[in-house]
């Protein structure tokens, strides 16, 4: 059999890890190759292998049939190996074309002939269906046509072989169709795919075979047609999942978080968040859904305190909290886990027991004018460690660096589910972790829902809020859409509602 | 003090600085275990030396706590010579315009320059808290608003008796010299700033270990928005953090010029402030390490110009030594991955060879 690309028993290390432990992938020519795995199984140090930033420890790479040593990404490129990144590498005020040409520019002496190159885009994009304007600025298109630029950006250099990484967390359902198309195409003038995700759905819907690996493992490659959603997930996880929570019907008690025609700037001085109203009662789960970008972050910071109101009111309780510090928003009953947890979540220099008392330090018993009482904070953490189940190699003493990411984040649930809130704001509180923790996280935010708390769910993930909300609002450039009943939705509704199409109006096909 | 990975690193600079300086003293011609044993001796040879060690070390081991505690709080204090010299000039104002008896005018003289350091560091913090104007960049520019203060000041207030460039002696009332002190170091430099030092060492670390307003700081220190997420005053700390660093040099200014010296010169930004950049990196930032690493610099100075008389050394080697120490404990980066980089050739090596083994090894810690 003929593969484009065989990587045979790659292993590589890094200190105290086994990132890829004889890994073996072969990619046919002309199929979408799915590389399935959760955070951290290895997926993108295999990859990177690929691409040449890493070099593996053993192991060989053969590109049809020849084998290769791929120093650097420059060796990747001449081979036709091209590489759609999750976080894509634009500069933001050049042109698409700009953009594509960078790096091999076409010249005639000192001068870029910019008018061959934009010909040449032009038509890359209409052979492949990219619908991409060559002269647009990068500032000024949407995020799913810069996904489209770097897919050109693969073609110009004439690539074979396309890595994607995670290419659909940054689109609406609708954008993925598009994308999904567009791999079709990819496949049908001769090129093939490799795809790393952990969305099932997406790899059913356009993979001919699939990789699992975990934790640096191959666990086997399966033919896609012939296998479920289910039993790929087991492999992924080594045992059965439910996606389903568990969720008993419960009727809301009185509005705890009540915003109203709340208007937000941005980083870049415009208004982020216009005129945006949202009750949260106690005892449901209110799911915030929207592309990134559309404002979720200017919501959140106006209400936790970070970022001040233009005009508008938040209530918590019916007290007016619009003016009020971070601090005392904390102290009034509000709980925020923070969509970063490195950055704004967490000290990571500072260890567990250190960070379990960051919002509690002023308080009895763990100070008292002024001077930390260090007995009671070791105390609270062993509580803390020992209800939420935080693994910690040095116990609560551990430096906070040294945790898992699942670990991370449970500490910071722990940390803010113990400070017995009214209200809880959750932003992206299962990002990137594995779905044991996933699951963990999901059960302790509808058992604050059970026990009369407002939880406010803020998600990328639409299954995730799907799955966990009692009422769904959605949010897009800035503003509410509309609020829906979670039972009565699905996620078509929601999908077309992020991309800014009211409820019951028609689209114009 | 336990020894942690940055302690070693600071060790493994002071080596490699001494090792360099050996190759400088072969490079000249001279026998370099000669050399530092009268360094070693210059420093530590009798009461005297050993007091004059001390005496230097005061002022570096509080420019250097000054220095560590901004960066405890994630801040650069460069500024800690203008805040020492700012500190200087307001002890010697005060020593040379009231006239009390000595216990009543040596707290006020501390205290004169301990606000004046304050002062000289709440600005810098002030403009990073309100208009994020960089701490380095203010800071250094203080450090010439304290210069040319002082160049206009003291010539046109405290003008010395002969010399138009420094101002009058202190009285003895008003120096941290005493009597008994210098006596029992037979008549050495050293002076009660070496106890304050001491002080000021148990204070930061009590500060900075024990207390809430430490446990702030550092944690804006080490994730300001981390910090802001929890409701902690990020700019109320960069503030503070920066006035408790400019009271430590400004008291360091007062170990120096009414302590060590009796007069404050025109003209010199004193060399201290800069030094406790090298103290702090060499301390790895922590309150006892800052001191022995300030002793070890004192020691050095110290003993470099005994070191000169005997052998033909010039005494610029010394200086040498500490430049390279505190390129090496900079690169505290680099020696960290030489030894990841040895490691990993280690693990490597064990794995083609012993490749079943390792295997199980990792099967195990699963």
């Amino acid at each position: 059999m003929e593969y484009i690309v065989e990587m045979s028993n790659v292993r590589k290390e890094f200190p105290g890890i086994v990132a890829n432990d004889d890994i073996t992938l072969q990619l046919k020519q002309g199929e979408i190759h799915a590389l399935l795995g959760e955070n951290g199984a290895g997926k993108s140090t295999l990859m990177s292998i690929l691409f040449g930033l890493y070099q593996p420890d053993q192991g060989t790479i053969k590109i049809r049939g020849e084998e290769v040593n791929i120093a650097n990404p420059n060796i990747a490129n001449e081979l036709g190996i091209g590489m759609v990144h999750q976080h894509f590498k634009l500069v933001h005020n050049f042109t698409v074309t700009e953009n594509i040409i960078l790096g091999m520019e076409p010249k005639r002496g000192f001068t870029v002939q910019l008018k061959t190159a934009s010909a040449r885009v032009r038509e890359l994009s209409e052979k492949y269906g990219l619908n991409v304007e060559p002269d647009a600025k990068i500032e000024d298109i949407s995020v799913g046509m810069q996904q489209r630029v770097e897919i050109l950006k693969m073609l110009y250099r004439n690539a074979e072989v396309l890595i994607f990484d995670e290419p659909t967390s940054v689109l609406t359902p609708q954008e993925i169709q598009e994308l999904m198309k567009i791999m079709r195409n990819l496949i049908a003038e001769g090129k093939s795919i490799i795809l790393i995700t952990h969305k099932l759905k997406e790899i059913k819907a356009i993979a001919d075979r699939c990789t699992v690996i975990r934790r640096g493992k191959v666990i086997g490659t399966v033919d896609v047609g012939s296998t479920t959603e289910a039993r790929m997930a087991e492999m992924m996880v080594g045992r059965e999942v439910t996606f389903k929570v568990a969720k008993e019907l419960r009727k809301p008690g009185p509005v705890i978080l009540k915003v109203c025609d709340l208007t937000v700037q941005n980083n870049r001085k415009v208004l982020g968040l216009k005129k945006f109203s949202l009750e949260v009662r106690s005892g449901e789960i209110v799911g915030v859904a929207g592309v990134d970008g559309n404002g979720q972050a200017e919501l959140v910071e106006a209400i936790s305190g970070l970022r001040k109101a233009e005009s508008g009111q938040v209530h918590l309780k019916e007290k007016d909290i619009t003016q009020m510090s971070v601090g005392d928003r904390i102290r009034s009953g509000m709980a925020f886990i923070p969509e970063d947890r490195h950055k704004h979540g967490l000290i990571l220099d500072y260890s567990v027991e250190e960070n379990l008392v960051l919002k509690l330090y002023k308080q009895e018993p763990y100070s008292k004018k002024g001077l930390l009482n260090k007995e009671s904070i070791h105390q609270h953490a062993e509580e803390v460690i020992a209800e939420f189940d935080i693994r910690a190699g040095q116990g609560v003493s551990s430096s906070t660096r040294s945790l898992s990411g699942g670990n991370q984040q449970k500490a910071i649930v722990g940390r803010e589910i113990d400070l017995n809130p009214e209200l809880l704001i959750a932003v992206q509180p299962t990002r990137g972790l594995d779905v044991g923790a996933i699951e963990y996280i999901h059960k302790r935010l509808v058992e604050q829902r059970d026990k009369g708390k407002a939880v406010l769910l803020i998600s990328l993930e639409l299954d995730e809020i799907l799955n966990l909300s009692d009422r769904i609002a959605v949010i897009n450039s800035g503003e509410l859409v509309g609020t829906v009943d979670a039972a009565a939705t699905n996620e078509n509704e929601i999908g077309l509602m992020m991309a800014g199409v009211k409820r019951g109006e028609k689209i114009e096909a | 003090m336990k020894l942690n990975k940055e302690g070693v690193v600071a060790l493994v600079a002071v080596f490699l600085g001494l090792a360099a300086g050996a190759i400088l003293m072969s490079l000249t011609g001279n026998n370099p275990f000669q050399g530092y044993f009268y360094l070693v001796r210059g420093g530590l040879m009798n009461a005297e030396r050993i007091g004059n060690t001390l005496a230097t070390a005061t002022p570096l081991i509080l420019t250097g706590l000054s220095v560590a505690f901004a960066f405890k709080t994630g801040l650069f204090n460069i500024g800690a010579a203008g805040q020492m010299l700012i500190g200087g000039l307001a002890a010697t104002a005060v020593g040379l315009s009231l006239d009390l008896p000595k216990i009543i005018l040596l707290p006020l003289v501390l205290l004169a320059a301990i606000l004046g350091g304050a002062i000289w560091g709440f600005l810098p913090g002030f403009l990073k808290a309100r208009y994020n104007v960089h701490e380095v960049v203010a800071s250094i520019m203080m450090n010439w608003i304290a210069y040319w203060t002082v160049y206009y000041v003291v010539p046109q207030y405290f003008k010395g008796a002969y010399l138009e460039t420094e101002s009058r002696k202190i009285s003895e009332a008003a120096s941290l010299k005493v009597e008994w002190l210098t006596d029992l170091f037979d008549g050495s430099y050293i002076n009660l700033g070496f106890f304050l030092a001491i002080l000021a060492v148990v204070v930061v670390a009590f500060l900075l270990n024990r207390t809430t307003i430490g446990y702030e700081l550092k944690a804006v220190g080490f994730n300001r928005f981390a910090s802001e997420y929890a409701g902690i005053g990020a700019n109320r700390s960069i503030v503070l953090s920066m006035m408790i660093a400019g009271a430590l040099a400004g008291l360091g200014g007062a170990t120096f010029y009414v302590g060590y010296a009796s007069i404050i010169q025109i003209g010199v930004l004193p060399s201290q402030g800069f030094d406790g950049v090298a103290v702090s990196l060499l301390g790895v930032n922590s309150p006892w390490g800052v001191f022995g690493a300030a002793i070890f610099l004192g020691l050095l100075h110290s003993g470099k110009g005994f070191m000169n008389a005997m052998t033909k050394i010039p005494p610029e080697i010394a200086d040498t030594i500490i430049a390279t120490i505190i390129y090496f404990s900079a690169m505290a980066v680099f020696i960290e991955g030489f030894w990841e980089w040895i490691d990993r050739k280690k693990r490597v090596r064990a794995n083609t060879t012993e490749v079943n083994q390792d295997e199980e090894i990792i099967g195990g810690v699963r």
